[in-house]
């Protein structure tokens, strides 16, 4: 029980199939086809720039749409009989555990024309295409992740003790006070890996923008996928920055989150 | 009882652990005699747990000689020793029921089927659990939790059973019977049991030796009566029952001077004018009349605890407690009066009450009169005293200059409090830091065991520039 | 407030359950188009006949089981190796195994299909079966980790020396008394590793080659070429499997609290 030794197939497995594949990565983005040391890589992957801020602001109004969407949820999840609270727990996870394809084809069949809400609007007079444009695209994400903004908000917000909201209506605070300088700050650490499961999936999602969206909706997931059989090389270039800058992302977010603790 | 050498089970010689360049147990040598009821007795952090640990071989000691039966046992693994544990916490196996807990010892060993049913249902018997088997341990109350470890170390048929603090968990009532059950164990089972606790009470009413623990060393070794009646220093008076620990001067063989009085005693060798430290009883005070006694006071507080009654009596601003089956009310002036007989004389535990300490003069400032100087690992400014820089500094500062920072800012950081002891007036603190020990006064009630930054009043200081072959 | 809350709650399990429901009515559509034709089980039918889709639903599940076991056990060793790490050098192994976590699927995805090309084109063998296992070991194992460390970390160490004290060497121990003790964990760490493994399209489809099939790439390939309802019944069909997946782990976790709790009450 003292020993380290029992972790040394894992540091190895890790070494061979987490490091060396990134190495690869590494030095791929920074080759050329002949093996010279190049910045080619690079400068074709930035021709897809539009594509990546595009990926990144159809993920950052996913994660707003899904937190908005989520926090009333969880607080009401948190505020229920225990009984109740496990039974809405199951709830959720249902969906999360159904492949995730098919719940993207799902929409896909309710979308499309004289589909089922395709009908309805028609009956109302109302005839838009509803697939094919980057409202789909942010509808499919926000209904794939919305889940993983659930859990994590209501597995914090349960652990608040009610007590303490009681004692800050005791103190005079009203459901809106009570709410920004109780619950609030206390949720922060859910906010913060809600957004972190929510943003980093949806930042490199493939194939729902090409299910939901129109032509010019494809996402850098996407990108990364038609790219890679063909060229190794930017291909390569395109993962490293994508995750570069998601871990660069989740250092802001967890100093940001640090200092709240601090602040507390 | 006899003692030989072939007597003694366990025998620890020299033992000597540190944690983190922290000493826990510093060179102690126990011997332990077979199918005694011993019981390490000592504050929280005194190192009796480490001893316990060592003897069952959780713990390698940094040096030093483990020997059992009189074979040396370092190294050799937990499994491999004829020792039993009974843990702190029980740790009762949680998926195993009363049964399995106790057989399973005997099942890694491979006994028989049969033989395990007999011996555990024999066990059941003498922990007064019969009919438990087939209990979840998790269902049974503390005490039964208990009564099952003690069983399942018991059954293993150990020479020595190690018990760590075994009845902390349990509520007052409970404790006692647990304490007497356990005595009448050992008795049955004729199992030498080393016990660790840190309750006097506890230790006086089981043990057939009680071994007292500071700072980790052996403070005393003797029979509950001994270690009561005649304790070797203040701390153990302290620790051990409640005492009158009181500042004396020894005069002349079998008499001691004690707030400006001068009583008679047994003791003698002390040499003359000695400071030693007088310890007395609360039940061997006789209350007098005033006249009848040569030290006087006014009772100023009266508790009734059942038995007798306690009263706290102010007597030249020192307080004394006496038990008294006699109450005499608060307000009225008595006397006290103590046999010869019942007047303990200890050394003190500390001598130099100077506090001499060195330092060396980093910078001075002849403006300001302020010198910088180092002490240990320490640098602080002391204004009011000029001395060239390189200076050797020898300063002295008596107890009553020495106080705890209260806003955590001390001229010296994590110095140690080894052991505090109320003296009537105010409390002394024995305080350890890198290099040497302290002798503090204060009235406030400090955490023996705990790092605190420490403050010196310097206008109380005596400085003396060290001459230059005296620099180490 | 309570009311509005309730509803609230009830329209937004209505948008996480409605498209799964009309898919499935659908499953049960006499007709190929999203309009009602009249009730059948004929794409049941046809969906069990399909040769494809079993083999690739038995695929899943051999890499799922052989995944999540090998993932646990190396998981688990780790966990109890991590744990003895002190410091810096403890923190470097959480945080790389972390990274595994935390990296985007599709990252995981390509670097891995980069390093099985190379290695293929070294070794002389094709991505398929033994690639894609090696990658859910890969994804697997860091759930595994993160699910038992916290178990060690509270588990009363004098449980494992009170083995000992009674005769097991370290091994007996560890088998004996701490491996039940951080079963909560194993288990919890052995159904994540499942479930993802299961779940899983994107890693798959980077390191399966030209042939394997696994029920998610044979759905994207199902959808991908054109509707087809068989693909309703198989939503249907996962839909009840998940369902009583998550009932079996719900019956265990109560029995589990009411232990916990009996424990607390004593």
């Amino acid at each position: 029980m003292r020993l380290k030794r029992p972790s040394i197939p894992y540091i190895a497995w890790m070494l061979v199939f987490t490091l060396v594949p990134i190495v690869l990565i590494l030095y791929y983005s920074f080759t050329d086809r002949s093996g010279q040391l190049s910045l080619e890589a690079f400068s074709k992957a930035f021709g897809y720039t539009d594509v990546f801020l595009r990926s990144l602001w159809i993920a950052f109004i996913s994660t707003l749409i899904c937190l908005v969407l989520a926090y009333p949820v969880a607080y009401f999840m948190s505020r229920q009989k225990k009984s109740v609270q496990n039974f809405l727990t199951m709830l959720i996870m249902i969906p999360m555990w159904m492949n995730f394809l098919l719940r993207i084809y799902a929409w896909v069949t309710l979308l499309q024309n004289n589909g089922p809400i395709d009908t309805m609007l028609s009956f109302l007079g109302i005839h838009t295409q509803l697939l094919g444009n980057q409202n789909a695209v942010i509808l499919g994400m926000v209904y794939e992740y919305l889940p993983f903004m659930v859990l994590p908000l209501y597995t914090v917000m349960s652990k608040i003790d009610f007590r303490l909201i009681e004692a800050a209506s005791d103190l005079g605070a009203n459901r809106i006070g009570v709410m920004r300088k109780v619950v609030f700050p206390l949720s922060i650490p859910g906010i913060i890996s809600g957004i972190t499961m929510v943003l980093v999936p949806s930042a490199s999602t493939f194939l729902v923008a090409q299910y939901l969206g129109g032509t010019n909706d494809i996402m850098i997931g996407d990108v990364i996928d038609k790219i890679f059989w063909s060229d190794n090389h930017t291909g390569s270039a395109i993962a490293l920055v994508l995750m570069a800058a998601i871990f660069i992302f989740l250092i802001i977010l967890n100093l940001f989150g640090d200092e709240e603790a601090i602040a507390e | 009882m006899k003692q030989t050498k072939n007597d003694i089970i366990v025998s620890l010689k020299d033992i000597f652990v540190e944690f983190d360049g922290e000493v826990i147990l510093n060179h102690i040598n126990l011997d332990i005699r077979d199918k005694e009821f011993v019981t390490i007795l000592g504050p929280s952090g005194c190192g009796k747990t480490t001893t316990l640990r060592i003897i069952g071989g959780f713990l390698e000691p940094k040096t030093g000689e483990v020997y059992f039966d009189g074979e040396k046992i370092n190294g050799l693994p937990p499994h491999k020793r004829n020792v039993n544990t009974v843990f702190q916490k029980y740790s009762l196996f949680p998926h195993l029921n009363v049964f399995d807990n106790i057989a399973f010892g005997m099942r890694i060993k491979k006994v028989p089927k049969d033989e395990i049913k007999k011996r555990v249902k024999e066990m059941l018997a003498i922990v007064d659990l019969k009919g438990y088997e087939k209990r979840s341990v998790s269902k049974l109350s503390g005490g039964q939790q208990q009564r099952v470890a003690i069983a399942r170390a018991l059954v293993c048929d150990p020479k020595v059973l190690l018990l760590d603090e075994p009845l902390g968990a349990l509520d007052l009532k409970l404790r006692k019977i647990m304490q007497s059950e356990l005595k009448q164990i050992q008795q049955k089972t004729n199992t030498t049991f080393i016990y660790v606790t840190h309750d006097q009470e506890e230790a006086l009413t089981m043990s057939d030796t009680v071994v007292v623990m500071n700072n980790g060393i052996i403070e005393q070794i003797g029979s509950p009566t001994d270690v009561y009646n005649e304790p070797v220093n203040a701390f153990v008076a302290d620790f051990i029952g409640e005492a009158n620990i009181l500042n004396g001067v020894m005069i002349d063989d079998c008499r001691v001077r004690v707030l400006e009085e001068e009583l008679e005693c047994v003791d003698k060798g002390f040499g003359q004018n000695t400071p030693v430290d007088v310890v007395i009883r609360p039940e061997d005070i006789e209350v007098v009349k005033p006249e009848e006694a040569k030290l006087v006071g006014e009772v100023v507080d009266v508790v009734f605890k059942g038995v007798h009654y306690e009263m706290t009596v102010m007597c030249k601003g020192c307080e004394w407690i006496i038990h008294s089956t006699e109450c005499s009310p608060v307000g009225t002036t008595i006397g006290m009066k103590v046999i010869p007989f019942n007047i303990q004389i200890m050394n003190k535990m500390f001598l130099d009450e100077k506090n001499t300490f060195y330092a060396d003069v980093i910078s001075s400032d002849k403006t300001e009169n302020s010198i910088t100087v180092r002490v240990e690992d320490s640098e602080f400014e002391i204004e009011g005293h000029y001395y060239e820089e390189g200076t050797k500094l020898a300063i002295s500062i008596p107890p009553s200059g020495l106080s705890i920072a209260g806003d955590g800012v001390g001229h010296l950081d994590d110095v140690y409090i080894e052991s505090v002891i109320f003296k009537g007036e105010h409390n002394e603190i024995i305080l350890e830091s890198d290099s040497q020990k302290w002798l503090m006064q204060s009235d406030v009630d400090e955490q023996v065991a705990t790092y605190v930054p420490v403050k010196f009043d310097f206008a109380k200081a005596e400085f003396r520039v060290m001459e230059g072959e005296n620099e180490a | 407030m309570k009311k509005l809350g309730k509803i609230y709650t009830a329209l937004i399990m209505f948008f996480m359950y409605m498209p799964i429901i009309v898919l499935i009515i659908f499953s049960f559509n006499d007709g190929k188009t999203t309009v009602w034709k009249g009730f059948t089980l004929n794409w049941y039918r046809d969906l069990f006949k399909d040769e494809q889709i079993i083999g690739a639903l038995w695929n899943t599940l051999a890499i799922a089981i052989i995944a999540s076991v090998i993932a646990t056990v190396i998981g688990t060793m780790a966990a109890i190796g991590i744990n003895n790490f002190k410091g810096k050098k403890r923190l470097l192994i959480q945080n790389a195994s972390n990274i595994e976590i935390l990296s985007p699927d599709i990252v995981t995805g390509v670097s891995l299909m980069l390093m099985f090309t190379i290695a293929g084109v070294a070794f002389h063998f094709q991505m398929g079966f033994w690639t894609v296992l090696l990658a859910h070991i890969t994804f697997c194992t860091p759930y595994v980790v993160l699910s038992v460390l916290p178990r060690i970390r509270h588990m009363d160490y004098s449980l494992y020396e009170a083995a000992l004290d009674l005769g097991c060497n370290q091994w007996q121990a560890f088998r004996k008394v701490v491996i039940h003790e951080l079963m909560p964990g194993i288990f919890t760490g052995f159904l994540m590793s499942f479930t993802y493994s299961l779940d899983d399209f994107v890693i798959t489809y980077f390191t399966r080659g030209a042939t394997f099939q696994t029920l998610s790439v044979q759905i994207y390939t199902m959808t991908h070429q054109r509707i087809s309802p068989k693909i309703n019944a198989l939503s249907a069909l996962m839909f009840v499997a998940v369902i009583i997946l998550m009932l079996i782990i719900n019956i265990k976790d109560r029995r589990e609290e009411k232990e916990q709790e009996q424990k607390v009450r004593i």
